[in-house]
């Protein structure tokens, strides 16, 4: 192997990784602030490809019905919650929240769909679709049993991926979709040559992971999600819901998989069940960060990236197994490194 | 309910009727019943694993309980631990709670999360570290580093920041050194002053006997005492339980 193939590599490596990076992030974010292991974020990737997919096309992606559906069903579970407590007059208001915001976005989406809107435009459409799919399951599924452990949130959260995946092939179709680069221009720079397309993927992700360390540092609403993290009575006592926070947490780790979806859409073909190996790579990123470091799990995930991609050029056969054996020693590790402590100390 | 009646019986701040608590099948708490009129300061004293952590909590909404809990006339029953918070009724607990590993400012902001809408934190947060001035000096240092007696300021200026009308505080005291105590209590009677209501749970009886209005004895999940603060602090029996060493040992 000659330095420009090792470049190659370390630049489809760190491509790879930064996509990654965006999913370990999200599988942080869920974890710390709910204690949910999030496996069905694989799923919300799959449905980003797949709708932009369906956008470019020019025909309505399945995101519009899923969209609709989900929303019918959280408005039921909220007006069911709602009226059990006795808060008729708040009623019309969340209904609004919970089916008008949903629908709304699906009936936008149905409308841009044959009328090819540019790539920007329909980015901005398949973001929002997705991001309004992550509250909508929490309302659904892990809102009513937010107090159950760790485990029972797992077993749940592993039936939800199942469900979303079966959802997927009932409203994606069984075809995979590829979307077209973003840019086929490339930049020399001596001896290296780099894809605009990979710099756009990793300068995407770098924003985006600014953007979220700003909202944590800087705003309330990030704080809140902090604060719920690091201490649940504590926020609680404060006023901050456990439902608030929940929502946005999964607003903005819908928001990450999206865009891991629109971003890894031109690299591979995305099937409706393509979405799990893809949110694993995430996953063993986040697992060296101890699924609480932010920055850890963001270089675990590039780790990952570059694993995997030099493990294809030297044995493609097992890319994969070297890829998930790298959590063994990483476990032994993390085990030997952390104190343990109870999961509601 | 008459318009005549109503400036004649301000509602008490906090009114417990019958209240009872069980953890699984063990009863924690029989029928206590207490009220707190606005402005006032009353104590709960007792042992250790009386279950005042377990009052204070189900009046805060953490535990569900059996019984009444009235806030400012209006039933609590149906609000959660949240909206007792934007309605005024807030906790300092036992442990804290604080946000560790999120600075001093931080803890305080969020403090106000439950009054986000409205424009006066600001002034609050001066308020706080005007009355707290070595939370001032440590706004940037993460709660995590602070001493106990600087993290009972926190948890305590935390509260602050929601301007609460009844203050619920679970052993102001425990762990801290005596002129700390003295302090936090010279504190707590300034917000009396300020027309903040206080139900104040306490093991050092002496010290809370002294600054209450009123004061409670709860012995293993049942009311034994009640009467003015100044009665209960002659009270041989309570003498006796509670006043009879000189202070507890700090923790
Ligand atoms: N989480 C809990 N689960 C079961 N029993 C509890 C729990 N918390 C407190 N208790 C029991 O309830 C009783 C009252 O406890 P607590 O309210 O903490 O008393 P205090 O604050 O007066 O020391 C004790 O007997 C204690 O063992
Ligand atoms: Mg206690």
């Amino acid at each position: 192997m000659d330095l420009s193939i090792a470049a190659l590599l370390a630049q489809d490596g760190v491509t790879n990784g930064a996509i990654y990076a965006l999913l370990a992030l999200a599988l942080v974010l869920v974890f710390t602030v709910t204690r949910v292991i999030w496996v069905p974020a694989g799923e919300f990737v799959a449905y980003g490809t797949l709708t932009l997919a369906g956008l470019q096309l020019g025909k309505p992606p399945g995101t519009v019905g899923l969209l609709v559906g989900l929303a019918i069903v959280a408005g039921a579970v909220e007006a069911v919650a709602t009226l059990r407590r006795r808060e008729y007059a708040r009623l019309p208001l969340r209904l609004a929240l919970w089916v008008g915001v949903p629908v709304l976005i699906a009936a936008l989406v149905w409308w841009a769909a044959p009328r090819q809107f540019p790539l920007a435009v329909q980015v901005v459409l398949t973001v929002a679709a997705v991001t309004a799919m992550g509250p909508l399951q929490y309302r659904i599924v892990f809102q009513p049993i937010a107090d159950a452990s760790v485990l029972v949130l797992l077993i749940v959260s592993v039936a939800v991926h199942l469900a979303l995946t079966g959802l997927g092939l009932w409203f994606f179709g069984a075809e995979g979709s590829r979307t077209p680069a973003f840019s086929s221009a490339s930049l020399q720079w001596g001896e290296l040559t780099f894809s605009a397309q990979s710099l756009l993927v990793v300068l995407t992700s770098i924003v985006l992971i600014a953007a979220l360390r700003l909202f944590f540092g800087k705003t309330l609403y990030g704080k809140a999600l902090r604060a719920t993290a690091v201490n649940r009575v504590g926020a609680r006592l404060v006023g901050i819901s456990p439902g608030l926070a929940g929502s946005l947490t999964f607003a903005l780790a819908a928001l990450l998989c999206a865009f891991s979806g629109v971003l890894i859409g031109p690299i591979t073909t995305v099937y409706y069940d393509s979405g799990f190996l893809v949110s694993l790579k995430g996953f063993v990123g986040a697992i060296i960060g101890g699924l609480v470091s932010y920055p850890l799990a963001a270089a675990g995930a590039v780790l990952v990236g570059l694993l995997e991609s030099y493990s294809s050029f030297w044995a493609s056969a097992f890319k994969e197994v070297i890829v998930f054996t790298l959590i063994i020693p990483v476990l032994l590790w993390r085990s030997l490194t952390t104190r343990h402590h109870d999961e509601d100390a | 309910m008459t318009p005549q009646s109503r400036p004649a019986a301000p509602a008490p701040a906090l009114e417990v009727q019958s209240l009872s608590v069980a953890y699984g099948k063990v009863p924690a708490l029989r029928d206590i019943s207490l009220r707190v009129e606005a402005g006032s300061i009353v104590t709960v004293i007792g042992p250790n694993g009386a279950g005042k952590t377990t009052l204070l909590g189900a009046i805060a909404g953490l535990l569900p309980s059996r019984g009444g809990i009235r806030c400012l006339g209006a039933s609590a029953a149906p609000w959660s631990v949240e909206q007792r918070v934007a309605r005024g009724l807030v906790l300092v607990p036992e442990k804290r709670e604080l946000f560790t590993s999120m600075s001093v400012a931080d803890n305080l902001q969020l403090g106000a999360f439950a009054r986000r809408r409205d424009r006066g934190a600001r002034t609050t947060l001066a308020e706080v570290y005007a009355r707290f001035p070595q939370l001032a000096e440590r706004r940037d240092q993460l709660a995590g580093t602070l001493s106990g007696g600087e993290r009972q300021m926190l948890a305590l200026g935390r509260a602050l920041m929601a301007r609460p009308s009844l203050l619920l505080l679970d052993e102001p005291s425990l762990g801290l050194a005596p002129l700390i105590v003295r302090k936090i209590f010279s504190i707590v009677g300034e917000l009396r002053q300020a027309g903040v209501a206080v139900l104040l749970v306490e093991q050092n009886a002496r010290a809370a006997l002294q600054l209450a209005d009123y004061g409670y004895v709860l012995e293993t999940g049942e009311c034994a005492l009640e009467g003015p603060a100044s009665e209960l602090a002659s009270n041989p029996r309570v003498v006796a339980s509670y006043l009879g060493r000189a202070g507890r040992p700090a923790a």
